[in-house]
């Protein structure tokens, strides 16, 4: 099937000679390297090696005369045998068929895709940083310490919820901790609450945490304005209710306005409520989830702090919590006793949530951030994503509209129902083709209460040049052939893979072929 | 402003497209009460040279691995990282992207995963691993849940003493609200007994949780114990080292249902903790009970050959609260490391890695435990890690070692182990003469 | 289909008895909802079950939906080949892509069931 380039009319924006925008298929593929690109298995020839040992220094004893016979493998693990310049050209070229923020547009709605500076990479890896041993002495390891602890006192000041555990590996660690100390607290009061309530635009992780952590889930509705509905909240809550968790700004990108009410509701029956703070990126010195009511919440130092994504991870989720639910943090906290930063563990503590003390190695980039930008950095940075997110969100809201608010914070959730409605074009349909102009695709389909939702989060990182040419994509392509949009992306190594195929057959892992 | 680039001009002209005065008006949704009307309390601002001097003078304040000889074990090791780990690791293109949601824009990713959940599959000799879990101890978590959701029993949870302590605390944290019974069998002689561990096996047990080599660096009568759960309808849970594949039998050859590992040996260094990795295999009736992404292949619309994020009807962002875990960001960065940590050793240097780790902690544990005062606690088979009982007081005979140079431990009284004991780790990195040194500096 | 002695569960599940013996399936309204089934989780014969709980699990690529015991009682069969050859669902919801038969615990229970008319009602509110 011939399909026209994507093209964007001269009059449909502004600044469009700054972009190229064009991506006919026929010219994308041919500077790829499909030979490197094979699996690495593929790729393997017996008696190939990249990585050498020196030998043995020590009295050369067979194996088994130091190992049972009866534990030992016959023959080593089956791994690949390729050369080292085998491995950089394959993983390399890899590399290359991803988007990514260093390349990249990434306005993924939810999961604040800004720039991550390169400083962070290289401090991370100072030795005294990034070799110390998890259980090497604290005396051996104060500078580290001492770093560790400025940022608990930082993420601490920011929530304006002063006690913090930096233990968490990632956001949803984050909230089923706060959950159990939430219920640890309850528990200590002699209390059995057993309801964690949500809005229907949660994310995910928020019933699926309350779960785990053993509670029954309650879900709300939404009201009209995209905004928890006072009144049906208020008619969940009795002596049952634990925890309340709402994410503010919410998924739709809107600031709860009555969250201080919601949050006396709450109160007023003795339950407590929980911040999710994947949208930190709005309200950074702005003002505080410990000031609007919030008396727990966790941070995605992967997003708000530049963590980086690393491809879905290392993220690290710390978690601050009012002062008298701090004695029920996660062990160990670091304490400071004059000069001497200390390990302690909270006396009454929900435990351990993870071997050794956390994602150190994300906790130091973000603390890198904090750093360079202090308060009036960090408060314009939420400024600018803010500006940003309200300047694109009025470049697209004739074509996509969002349904839900005037203005919006950090990010917004367009809707592609009209448009679905006149001409069969889905948000996917968008997305997809979004690729072919050298953009990442927003979220889509998420939160489920907008139809044929269009999450966009540009973040504070990306000029209004860039702006201005996503724009014009979206616009340029909203005028395409609706059959070109269907079976889009046309430019990309592949395109709409089949996943009812994947799922009803799983193949995942690389089988031999002689297998 | 550091990372901010919008001119003054360009923001008055996005105000005007937005049709509002001032940034401030842009927050009037925020109610005027809830403000925060100083600057938030935190350190000012700084340039990128002056968080350079910064940071490296409190760095220079931490003694790391490469300014003292490392003997530390306990879950976390000094293996060399080949440069080609942090080279790949380090392509802006794998650690800006996040997780792969449009495939399309992502095969970079998604076949580094399908490749790293390969790899784990040929190491651990299972059917089906995950793209990866946060660490060794949620792994451990994470498969008790799967094995509790598999059996539908809700009775007992067995785990063997030997296992990691804080791996065990993690599953106290994790499974303490249920009303599962945590079982913990004890291993006074530093491995467990298995009668010990048939007599608590019940048809209420959803899952026996052996490590091996254990905490104590011991091996234990794994496959055993794998057998004993298999008789009573429990799922058997390995939790293994990697390295140690090199050279001992593959879990799914003596009958293991799920394995389980920290995953921070495989090119991972060692951060005081963390990011690190959990590696997560299972036999394939447990393939959609399993927490995490799962990678898979399929084909395009036109037939090519590609790869998906499979499965997606397990996880949180579908299922909620019925979901198989809650976990949504993972370690898809380090797991990148492993994969190409793996792909560089390949078969013969796992296993020349695991030989010299072998002959080495048995060289040291020879002159360590010939050393007046000191012995190997336990007359078992051990890999690469032992736990040495010692006269004179451990905190004494650590600062020994530190004083000379070395970093032993940990201790394991304050971890919940035996008295007057600690561990000593021998990695392929460390020497003869180094091992000479610290048994000179401990005597 | 005889839709005569068939009832339906608000969440989809149809049950016709037949000698004390009830046959569960979901709907052909549940399945078009469901769109490209991927997967079907069905309990082993043996197991019992009471009204209202949940005996298995269906799955599309973006969706996955509890099945939910519409009567109590113990599994006597399952439809085996329904896991391999979903289209038997999508084909032949009422007939052929049956899930399990239970011995019927309480005849009473269908009382509480939605007969054909008043579920043809029910899909049509949902659908809306």
């Amino acid at each position: 099937m011939s399909v026209p380039p994507a093209t964007i009319t001269a009059d449909s924006v502004t600044r469009i000679d700054a972009v190229e925008p064009s991506v006919p298929p026929e010219r994308t593929p041919s500077m790829r390297n499909p030979v490197a690109t094979q699996s690495i298995f593929d790729l393997a020839v017996p008696g190939r090696r990249s990585m050498l040992f020196p030998p043995s220094d020590v009295p050369d004893s067979p194996l088994d005369e130091l190992l049972p016979a009866d534990q030992l493998a016959g023959s080593p693990p089956a791994l690949p045998e390729v050369a080292e310049p085998d491995i950089v050209r394959h993983f390399v070229n890899l590399s290359t068929l991803n988007m990514s923020v260093d390349t990249h547009f990434y306005p993924l709605g939810s999961c604040t895709m800004k720039y991550n500076p390169k400083r962070h990479e290289r401090l991370a890896k100072l030795p005294g940083l990034v070799d110390v041993h998890p259980y090497q002495t604290p005396e051996d390891s104060q500078g580290l310490l001492s770093v560790l602890y400025e940022m608990q006192e930082m993420l601490g000041e920011i929530a304006g919820l002063p006690a913090v555990s930096l233990q968490p590996a990632a956001g949803a660690q984050g909230e089923f901790t706060a959950l159990l100390v939430a219920a640890a607290y309850f528990r200590d009061r002699g209390e059995n609450r057993t309801k964690v309530l949500f809005p229907s635009s949660a994310h995910g992780t928020n019933p699926a945490s309350a779960a785990l952590a053993g509670f029954e889930t309650v879900q709300l509705g939404a009201s009209a304005d995209g905004l928890v509905d006072l009144d049906e909240l208020a008619s969940h809550l009795d002596d049952q209710t634990a925890v309340f968790m709402i994410t503010n700004p919410n998924t739709l990108g809107l600031f709860e306005k009555d969250v201080a009410r919601i949050s006396q509701l709450l109160h007023d029956v003795g339950g407590l409520v929980y911040i999710d703070g994947a949208n930190m990126n709005a309200v950074l010195g702005i003002t505080r989830p410990g000031d609007f009511g919030g008396d727990m919440m966790h941070y995605n130092v992967h997003k708000t702090f530049t963590g980086p994504h690393g491809g879905g991870g290392p993220g690290s989720g710390p978690i601050a919590v009012r002062d008298f639910l701090g004695d029920y943090l996660p062990g160990p906290v670091i304490t400071r006793n004059g000069d001497t930063f200390e390990l302690a563990t909270p006396p009454k503590s929900v435990g351990r949530m993870r071997t050794f003390f956390g994602n150190v190695g994300i906790l130091l980039r973000g603390y890198f951030y904090l750093r360079t930008l202090g308060p009036d950095g960090l408060k314009a940075v939420s400024e600018n994503a803010v500006l940003n997110a309200n300047y694109l969100r009025v470049l697209l809201n004739d074509v996509l509209p969002v349904k839900h608010g005037d203005l919006c914070m950090h990010e917004f959730v367009s809707s592609a129902a009209p448009v679905k409605k006149e001409r069969g074009v889905t948000a996917m349909d968008v997305a997809k083709r979004l690729l072919d102009h050298g953009f990442h695709a927003p979220t889509v389909y998420f939160p489920l209460v907008v139809p044929e939702a269009m999450m966009m989060e540009p973040t504070e990182t990306e000029s209004k040049a860039t702006l201005d040419a996503f724009a014009a994509a979206i616009r340029s392509i909203l005028e395409e052939d609706p059959e070109v949009l269907h079976t889009a992306p046309h430019g990309t190594p592949v395109s709409r893979p089949d996943e009812v195929a994947a799922a009803r057959k799983p193949s995942l892992r690389f089988c031999r072929p002689d297998r | 402003m550091t990372y901010l680039f919008t001119t003054a001009d360009e923001r008055r002209e996005m105000l005007d497209t937005i049709g509002v005065e001032s940034v401030d008006a842009l927050f009037e949704t925020v109610p005027a009460e809830l403000r925060l009307d100083r600057p938030l309390d935190v350190p000012p601002a700084l340039t990128e040279m002056e968080l350079e001097s910064l940071v490296t003078e409190r760095a220079g304040r931490t003694k790391g691995v490469s300014s003292q000889t490392c003997f530390l074990g306990g879950g976390a090791y000094d293996h060399f990282v080949p440069a080609v780990v942090d080279e790949i690791a380090g392509r802006g293109e794998f650690y800006t992207a996040y997780t792969p949601y449009q495939a399309e824009a992502s095969q970079g990713s998604l076949q580094v995963f399908f490749e790293f959940q390969s790899l784990i599959c040929e190491l651990t000799g299972m059917e089906v691993a995950n793209a990866s879990l946060y660490e060794g101890g949620t792994a451990v978590s994470e498969a008790v849940f799967l094995a509790v959701r598999a059996t539908r029993r809700h009775g007992k949870i067995v785990l063997l003493g030997s296992v990691h302590p804080e791996y065990r605390q993690v599953v106290d944290a994790y499974a303490g609200h249920l009303e599962t019974e945590i079982v913990t069998v004890d291993c006074p002689d530093g491995v467990a007994d298995p009668e010990a561990v048939r007599a608590v096996v019940d048809d209420t047990t959803a899952c026996v949780v052996v490590q091996h080599p254990n905490f104590l660096g011991c091996l234990e009568d794994v496959e055993s114990i794998c057998q004993i759960a298999r008789d009573a309808g429990a799922v058997s849970i390995v939790s293994v080292d990697p390295i140690s594949l090199g050279v001992l039998r593959r879990p799914g050859d003596y009958g293991a249902d799920v394995v389980v590992a920290e995953g921070q040996p495989l090119g991972v260094p060692l951060q005081y903790g963390g990011p690190y990795l959990g590696l997560m295999a299972c036999r394939t009736e447990f393939m959609r009970k399993m927490p995490g992404r799962l990678i898979g292949e399929t084909v395009d619309r036109e037939g090519r050959h590609c790869y998906v994020l499979n499965l997606q009807a397990r996880e949180q962002h579908i299922r909620r609260d019925k979901a198989t875990s809650n976990i949504c960001t993972n370690q898809g960065l380090i797991a990148l490391r492993a994969t190409v940590y793996l792909t560089s050793l390949g078969p013969h240097g796992i296993r020349e890695a695991a030989e010299l780790c072998t002959r080495k902690a048995h060289y040291a544990a020879d002159k360590l435990g010939a050393v007046d005062g000191l012995s190997v606690a336990y007359d078992k088979p051990f890999f690469k890690e032992f736990t040495v009982r010692s006269e004179r007081p451990v905190g004494e005979v650590v600062a020994a070692a530190r004083a000379a140079g070395f970093g032993i431990g940990p201790e394991l009284a304050p971890l919940g182990g035996p008295e007057n004991t600690f561990l000593v780790a021998v990695t392929e990195k460390r020497t003869k003469d180094e091992i000479d040194r610290l048994a000179t500096a401990l005597a | 289909m005889d839709a005569s002695n068939t009832r339906f569960a608000k969440t989809h599940e149809w049950v016709r008895v037949e000698d004390g013996v009830a046959t569960v399936g979901i709907s052909d309204f549940a399945v078009k909802q469901l769109t490209d089934l991927v997967y079907v989780e069905l309990p082993a014969a043996g197991g019992e079950f009471k009204a209202g709980e949940t005996f298995g699990v269906v799955e599309s690529v973006k969706a996955a939906s509890d099945l939910y015991a519409p009567v109590s009682g113990k599994v006597v069969e399952v439809n085996e080949p329904l896991a391999d050859d979903l289209a038997l669902l999508s084909d032949d919801a009422f007939g052929a892509g049956w899930m399990v038969k239970l011995e019927l615990a309480d005849a009473a229970e269908l009382d509480a069931l939605l007969d054909e008319s008043a579920y043809a009602a029910h899909c049509e509110a949902e659908a809306h």
